[in-house]
C-alpha cells in the first residue's frame, strides 16, 4: 500500500511541476523578452505584466502543489526513490507537453536531449 | 543566441546549486524540522545560511523565467540540467565526495543531451496568425511588428 501511496505522490509531482514549466513558459513567451521589454520600459512595467498574467499565477500554484506533493511522497517513501523519478519523468513529460501545448518544434534531437538527460538523473542517484 | 542569453542558462545552473547547497548544508547543521511547528519553518528562512540560499534560488527563478521569455522550455530544460554536472564535480573536487562509476555516467550522458539539444535553435518561430490570442503568444518583437 505505501508502494502505491509513493507512485501516486511520484504521478502528483509529474503532474503539477509539468503544468507549471508549461504554464511559466507560456505565461513569459506572452510577456516577452524581457531584457528588451526592461531596457524599454523599466523593470517594474516588466514585474507589473508578469505578476498579472493569470498563467504566471497559476504556474506558481502548480510548483506550490509539485513542492508539497514532494514533501509527502518523502514521508511515504526513500529520497532515492522520490527524487530521481519524478525528476527525470518530468524531463520526459515537459518534452511531450511542450510539443502538445505550446507547439513547440520538439525535433529527434530535443526528445533525445530529453531521455539522455533523464536516464543521466537516474544514473546520479544510484 | 547571443553571449549575455549563455550567460542567463549558465546562471540559472550556478544559481540552483548554489541555493540548493546553501539551503542543505544549513538544514542538515539544524537537525529535523516538525511539520507540527509551523512557527518554526517560516522562521528558518531568516537564519542568515538559509537567507543567503533564498537569495540564490530567488536568482535562479529570475534567470530561469528570463531564459523562458526567448527560448522554448524543451531548449532551457535539457541546457540547464548542467547543473547536476556542477553537482557532481563540486561533491567529487570540493566536498571530496566519492562519486561512483554509474554517477560517472550519468554525467556523461545528461553531457551528451546538453550537446544535443544547443546544437538546434533555441527558439521555434511562430508562425503568424490572424487570430489575436496567437499573436499574444509571439514574442513582444515580433508582436510589435503586427
Amino acid at each position: 500500500m505505501k508502494h502505491l501511496y509513493a507512485w501516486s505522490a511520484v504521478a502528483c509531482i509529474v503532474l503539477t511541476s509539468t503544468a507549471g514549466d508549461v504554464l511559466l513558459s507560456r505565461a513569459m513567451k506572452q510577456v516577452g523578452d524581457v531584457a528588451e521589454l526592461r531596457r524599454r520600459s523599466g523593470l517594474a512595467h516588466v514585474l507589473g505584466r508578469i505578476l498579472r498574467n493569470p498563467n504566471f499565477v497559476i504556474a506558481i500554484l502548480a510548483m506550490a502543489t509539485a513542492f508539497y506533493a514532494m514533501l509527502f511522497g518523502l514521508s511515504w517513501a526513500d529520497v532515492s526513490l522520490v527524487v530521481p523519478a519524478s525528476t527525470s519523468l518530468t524531463f520526459v513529460s515537459n518534452a511531450a507537453a511542450a510539443k502538445i501545448f505550446l507547439h513547440e518544434r520538439v525535433d529527434h534531437r530535443r526528445w533525445l536531449a530529453a531521455l539522455f538527460v533523464a536516464g543521466g538523473v537516474i544514473l546520479l542517484a544510484l | 543566441m547571443t553571449f549575455p542569453k549563455y550567460l542567463v542558462l549558465v546562471g540559472v545552473a550556478v544559481f540552483a546549486v548554489t541555493g540548493d547547497s546553501l539551503v542543505s548544508r544549513a538544514m542538515k547543521q539544524l537537525g529535523g524540522v516538525s511539520l507540527h511547528h509551523l512557527a518554526g519553518i517560516i522562521l528558518v528562512v531568516f537564519r542568515p545560511e538559509i537567507a543567503l540560499g533564498v537569495l540564490f534560488l530567488l536568482a535562479f527563478f529570475a534567470c530561469y523565467m528570463a531564459a523562458l521569455s526567448w527560448a522554448d522550455l524543451t531548449y532551457v530544460l535539457p541546457t540547464t540540467s548542467i547543473s547536476f554536472i556542477l553537482l557532481t564535480l563540486v561533491a567529487k573536487f570540493m566536498l571530496h565526495e566519492n562519486v561512483s562509476l554509474a554517477r560517472w555516467l550519468g554525467v556523461v550522458m545528461i553531457s551528451i543531451g546538453v550537446g544535443f539539444v544547443t546544437q538546434g535553435p533555441s527558439l521555434t518561430p511562430q508562425p503568424r496568425s490572424k487570430h489575436s490570442h496567437d499573436r499574444l503568444a509571439a514574442p513582444i518583437s515580433a508582436r510589435t511588428e503586427l
